[in-house]
């Protein structure tokens, strides 16, 4: 295949990965979703502490982000536009971190149905999933 | 050393290291202008994605809740983003200047102004006069975070969704911020971040904008993403408010202390003239005053000969 996604991961504060790949995998709010060269312009929410894969993308083959409260705009001329309040790309994430904070997380959550300690923990378990991807690929 | 010229000299000392001061100041906000700007460059991209998919959004939906106008609006919020500290030449009274300009346009529409501010100059200002403020915020107005846009942005929404009539939410949200122009020119300007300004564009003229608008599919449906999409967007409209009025404020500052340096080494000029003057009198004045003894003392012993 010779045409490429031109794929945009970006928060507000920061641009986070700007590049060319072969397809997205997102998972929104209605189920996972993939995006090749050629998809039809698609506006979709992300499910909270969802991960969004690029394959293809740069030397590694794969870049991965734990992205969480965003959406994804897929336009004419194969651009696809993933933003998020928050969002970190795989290297970036400090396991112990969010390890801890999923610890965390769900001792709160289970004592009370806590609407923030449940994202919270959603948000966790998005960033540990982005970051063992990547160790194992590595 | 004469009294008048005592007083230059210390007059000069404290000019100087007063220009000192400013110089410092000059220096650092220049250096926070360069560091605002890339904050500012690197927060773009999002909000022109942002945009760009509410305004596609907006085209979609019509008679959504945060999209309407609503029939007589009543009450009206308005954020009012000054700064933190002074010393930024007249970058507070401008914020200040355009917030009082818009409550009296508000009110004279017949709605009541619920304040939002955020900066400490701007709290003063209220507080002095004794005005109601409904929330206020400190010390973001330097290094504005996203957080701390959202946490705005949150009050905000929560006020907006409330009903106008039975528990005092707005009808309308207006920002007040100072608008980056460049360097040297930052002008302080309000807008209406909701309900959304409609402009109707010819389909050509748009085009041109903003590229060709695809005809998007929705997932899960319009109105549920735009239910989503809409408070991110007031929050993203705030964060990039913030960042301007903190660019803007590190560039007025950087003028005001520009000035301030070039006055104050003006100042050190002028008053080193007239110390010197001062001196060239002190010197005139003891030369005449040993003349003139040194004549009486020769006229004295001449006269006892």
């Amino acid at each position: 295949m010779s045409k490429k996604l031109f794929v945009e991961i970006v928060s507000p504060e920061q641009e986070l990965w700007a590049g060319e790949g072969d397809m997205v995998i997102a998972k929104t709010v209605d189920g996972e979703i993939g995006v090749q060269p050629g998809h039809t312009p698609v506006l979709a929410l992300l499910a909270p502490g969802a991960v969004v894969r690029v394959q293809g993308a740069r030397e590694t083959g794969e870049v991965r982000a734990a992205v969480h409260g965003g959406f994804m705009v897929v336009t004419l001329g194969d651009r696809v536009s993933i933003l998020a309040e928050i969002a970190e790309l795989a290297e970036d994430v400090d396991v112990e971190r969010a390890k801890a904070a999923l610890r965390d997380a769900e001792s709160q959550g289970s004592l009370v149905e806590d609407e923030s300690a449940q994202a919270r923990a959603a948000r966790a378990r998005s960033r540990l999933q982005a970051a063992e991807a990547a160790e194992a690929s590595a | 050393m004469g009294a008048q010229l005592r007083v230059y000299r210390r007059r000069i000392r404290s000019t100087k290291s007063m220009a000192k001061i400013t110089r410092a100041m000059e220096l650092i906000a220049t250096t926070r202008i360069t560091k605002a700007q890339r904050v500012m460059q690197a927060a773009e991209p999002y909000a022109r994605e942002i945009t760009r998919a509410v305004s596609a959004l907006a085209q979609r939906v019509s008679d959504h809740p945060l999209l309407m106008e609503a029939e007589n609006p009543t009450r009206a919020a308005v954020l009012v983003i000054s700064s933190d500290k002074g010393l930024a030449g007249p970058f507070t009274a401008n914020a200040i200047k355009e917030s009082e300009r818009l409550n009296t346009l508000l009110h004279n529409q017949g709605k009541e102004v619920v304040q939002y501010v955020v900066g400490r100059k701007g709290i003063a200002f209220n507080e002095f006069r004794k005005r109601p403020m409904e929330r206020t915020w400190e010390g973001i107005t330097e290094r504005p975070s996203y957080l701390d846009a959202k946490e705005i942005a949150d009050a905000l929404m929560e006020r907006f969704t409330q009903d106008t009539e039975t528990e005092g939410g707005v009808d309308e949200i207006h920002i007040v911020t100072t608008k980056f122009v460049s360097m040297l020119t930052q002008h302080a300007a309000s807008h209406r971040v909701l309900p959304l300004e409609v402009e109707e564009v010819e389909p050509k003229v748009l085009e041109a904008e903003q590229g060709a608008q695809p005809l998007y599919d929705f997932e899960p449906s319009a109105e549920e993403a735009l239910d989503q999409l809409l408070p991110q967007y007031v929050a993203n409209r705030i964060y990039f408010s913030l960042l301007e009025s903190a660019a803007s404020q590190q560039a007025s500052r950087r003028n005001a202390m520009k000035a301030a340096t070039d006055n104050a080494e003006e100042l050190v000029q002028t008053l080193t003239r007239q110390a010197n003057q001062a001196r060239q009198a002190e010197i005139t004045n003891e030369i005449s005053e040993i003349v003139g003894g040194a004549d009486a003392l020769a006229g004295a012993s001449a006269g006892s000969e």
